[in-house]
């Protein structure tokens, strides 16, 4: 129980950074940080104690954790992956635009 | 057999605009147009095949519980077919209104990756591949918003990709829990085991889709982004997202999910109910205080998406018949509403309503059609708008609601306010105007076509017409055992 | 398809013509070098280590079907291995050492070829992705059919990709541009 209430944690400063933060780059990373705290969850879901990883090897099967939230895991982390690399490209292109990563200042957009 | 192509097409599209059109823009508008040309004709045909009933398709091979199966009942053959129309009038308009922006054959491959996305939401019957093909829905909107290359279109486009993302992590991790409770990710199994599952896991795994789906459709309490990715954005491109991408991404993923797979949870149809209503009243009285063109439509957006979420709560078959009939009727005189803005936008070089007027000899077409697209969403007779709301607003009556029917009357009243303000200010105010360009024949005969299924689709409730056309949607729907067995039985 | 891919991307004539470590040539022959790529250290290990890492990377690619890893892991080998020599010596030297539009088709065709892979499963074998080849013996590495062509193809796409992604992203000049 106490993993899960770390991982809402995680989750949770995550959300205060990009709540709070007025820094682009910083929200990207608070985005960065609620993305792992999904991830953790998930992982956290298929894990079971005592368990080895998912692969057959060839020698005498063993209890396994659960592979297929590690699989949606790995497709997360390349959508995240997506999500970071084009939210680095917009900032990079506000910056040349408004001069600042301030994202008070940037307010051309307004009603 | 037919199911995949709707998403090898704009896929493959895609990648080969990539590869060779880079050399010739013609490639780009020459294969864009033959795909989704192509896949309107097939979403009509297998609307028609589907015919109540629903088709599976295993993809791989792999035997329904455990592989991932595309779904074709009426529903999302009725969602392909809406998609797919705005889709081809859209690339249409983009041949003109896109040269003007340059740099034509990125836009047209993403567009097609836009396309991939929203058929693949609407067809999967897995709900992890429908949060993958949500993301590659949203990525090309989030790259298309930002293509006009403007400090506005940035802005607007980081906005939405945050909240974008943001909401897709509430997604994922509902689907966490979704899959720790029962086991599977196949949509029609966890319809089965929910019935067996605590009360309690229902609210928060509806809690957290309803953050997330409520997030892309853009219902009240998180509407933030749309006014400005939606007004920002080019003109095709914002009536793609304002006329199909929240419905598919929001509307369409909320019935599938609440009605089919979660049956229906009474409390999260009172909160439709409820945010349904905030988001015709104040976005009603937002789209009014706007002077952006595009922006007031914008608002006006939301407002009629509230309408489609009241309709959706009530559940009543009314309800959901009126809700169903609506988001098509959004979809068409939304985009053709959002085509007049850009064409005004391109033939005078501004959107704000204070400096146009006189449009009705210089831009006909745009004016014409307009005036059609705003009778129609502000709800009188002949056109097809009139129809969806009264048949809501009846709904609301028969549910024993007569508040709500008196509060959709009220929005309807300010959604025409708001149309007649561009009617008066926009487009017959006494302002001498510079034309800086023809509106050229491709445009023109995307306003126009969509002008015309403004003006026929009232036909769709026409008796005779709706037990083909709509019945067997609300059916899908309301019966939920039957999505169940027909996806599973066998 | 992918042998002549390999042969013009890391092409051994031009990583040849790479200053050697003595300091006087280095000025002559390369005066962008000094300024945009890393130290004389960097530079070294890189040279060493570039084809092992990019070696390592087809390796996780090629036996993705019988160890974790797979195309994305592999891939991402790769387009590290890549982003290395951009780090070590720079822009310049890179745009010669690759052809970045030829990186660009890669890119392209190979999410081209997955589709393609998918459709012959359609046609063979009566579904979309469906693994149409022999499944061959467990635990070889030339077995389970369809699955090490495509990490191939996620390898070479995802490679791409990331390494674009990085490119176009180092590429644009962080002035304030025409800020308001």
């Amino acid at each position: 129980m106490t993993v899960y209430l770390l991982c809402f944690a995680l989750f949770l400063v995550g959300v205060y950074g990009v709540i709070a933060k007025r820094d682009l780059i910083k929200i990207i990373l608070s985005i960065g940080i609620m993305g792992y705290a999904a991830n953790l969850f998930l992982i956290l879901f298929a894990y079971k104690h005592g368990a080895t990883f998912p692969i057959l090897t060839g020698g005498k099967v063993s209890p396994m954790v659960d592979p297929l939230p590690q699989a949606l895991v790995l497709t997360s982390i390349v959508i995240e992956l997506g999500t970071t690399a084009l939210l680095v490209a917009l900032v990079v292109r506000l910056f040349q635009k408004y001069g600042t990563f301030d994202i008070a200042k940037i307010r051309r957009l307004r009603g | 057999m037919m199911l995949p192509l709707f998403i090898i097409i704009p896929l493959i599209a895609a990648f080969l605009i990539t590869l060779i059109a880079g050399k010739k823009d013609v490639w780009g508008i020459v294969l864009s147009v033959v795909a989704s040309a192509a896949m309107l004709i097939l979403a009509v045909i297998s609307f028609l095949n589907v015919n109540g009933e629903t088709i599976i398709y295993e993809m791989g091979n792999w035997k329904m519980p455990f592989g991932i199966a595309l779904v074709l009942d009426s529903l999302s053959g009725y969602m392909l077919i809406i998609v797919n129309l705005v889709a081809l009038t859209a690339i249409i308009y983009s041949i003109q209104y896109i040269r003007h922006l340059g740099q034509d054959f990125k836009y047209y491959a993403l567009f097609m990756l836009m396309l991939t996305g929203m058929n693949g939401v609407i067809l999967t019957g897995d709900i992890f591949n429908l949060y993958v093909f949500m993301e590659i829905a949203l990525f090309a909107a989030f790259a298309l918003v930002a293509y006009g290359c403007r400090a506005e279109e940035y802005e607007a486009a980081f906005k939405y990709a945050v909240m974008g993302s943001v909401s897709s992590i509430f997604i994922l991790i509902g689907i966490g829990v979704l899959y720790s409770a029962t086991s599977t990710l196949t949509m029609a199994r966890i319809a089965q085991t929910v019935p067996n599952l605590s009360p309690q896991i229902i609210l928060w795994v509806g809690g957290l889709f309803l953050a997330g789906f409520g997030l892309k459709a853009a219902a009240m309490p998180f509407h933030a982004w749309l006014p400005d990715a939606h007004s920002s954005a080019p003109a095709p491109i914002s009536s793609m997202l304002s006329g199909v991408l929240i419905k598919v991404l929001g509307i369409y993923t909320i019935t599938r999910i609440f009605f089919n797979v979660l049956d229906a949870p009474a409390v999260f149809l009172t909160i439709f109910i409820v945010i349904g209503t905030i988001s015709i009243l104040i976005s009603g009285f937002l789209a009014i205080i706007q002077w952006d063109f595009k922006r007031l439509l914008a608002y006006s957006s939301i407002s009629q998406i509230g309408y489609i979420l009241l309709g959706i709560g009530l559940a009543t078959p009314l309800g959901i018949l009126g809700a169903v009939f609506h988001l098509f009727n959004h979809a068409i005189f939304k985009s053709l509403l959002f085509y007049d803005a850009g064409s005004v936008e391109l033939a005078l070089g501004t959107r704000d309503l204070q400096k146009l007027g006189k449009l009705g000899k210089l831009l006909p077409v745009t004016s014409g059609t307009s005036i059609i697209a705003s009778l129609a969403i502000s709800g009188i007779p002949p056109f097809n708008g009139f129809f969806s709301k009264l048949i809501i607003i009846i709904a609301a009556i028969a549910a024993g609601q007569p508040v709500l029917a008196l509060l959709a009357i009220l929005g309807s009243i300010l959604t025409l306010a708001a149309v007649m303000k561009i009617q008066c200010y926009g487009l017959r105010q006494d302002v001498d105007v510079e034309p800086r360009e023809k509106i050229g024949l491709g445009m023109n005969i995307a306003m126009i076509s969509l002008a015309i299924i403004c003006i026929v689709g009232g036909l769709l409730v026409a008796p005779g017409i709706r037990e083909v056309a709509l019945d067997p949607v609300v059916n899908v729907i309301l019966e939920k055992a039957e999505y169940v067995q027909t996806v599973l039985g066998r | 398809m992918s042998k002549p891919k390999i042969t013009v991307i890391i092409d051994p004539d031009i990583y040849k013509d790479t200053p050697r470590p003595s300091s006087d040539k280095k000025d002559t022959s390369k005066p962008s070098s000094g300024k945009s790529g890393m130290t004389l250290i960097v530079k070294t290990v890189t040279r060493i280590t570039v084809w092992m890492i990019i070696l390592y990377g087809f390796y996780i690619i090629l036996h993705g079907h019988l160890t974790p890893g797979g195309g994305f892991g592999g891939g991402v080998i790769i387009a590290l291995a890549l982003l290395n020599v951009l780090l070590a010596y720079g822009r310049d030297f890179t745009q010669k050492w690759l052809n970045i539009h030829l990186l660009e088709n890669i890119e392209s065709l190979s999410a081209l070829l997955f589709v393609i892979v998918g459709i012959l499963g359609l046609f063979v074998s009566g579904s979309f992705l469906a693994n149409f080849l022999s499944k061959g013996q467990l635990f070889a590495v030339v077995s389970a059919g369809t699955i090490p062509l495509l990490n191939i193809i996620i390898g070479f796409k995802v490679a791409m990709s990331l390494f674009l992604v990085v490119w176009v992203l180092a590429g644009i000049k962080m002035s304030k541009g025409d800020a308001a």
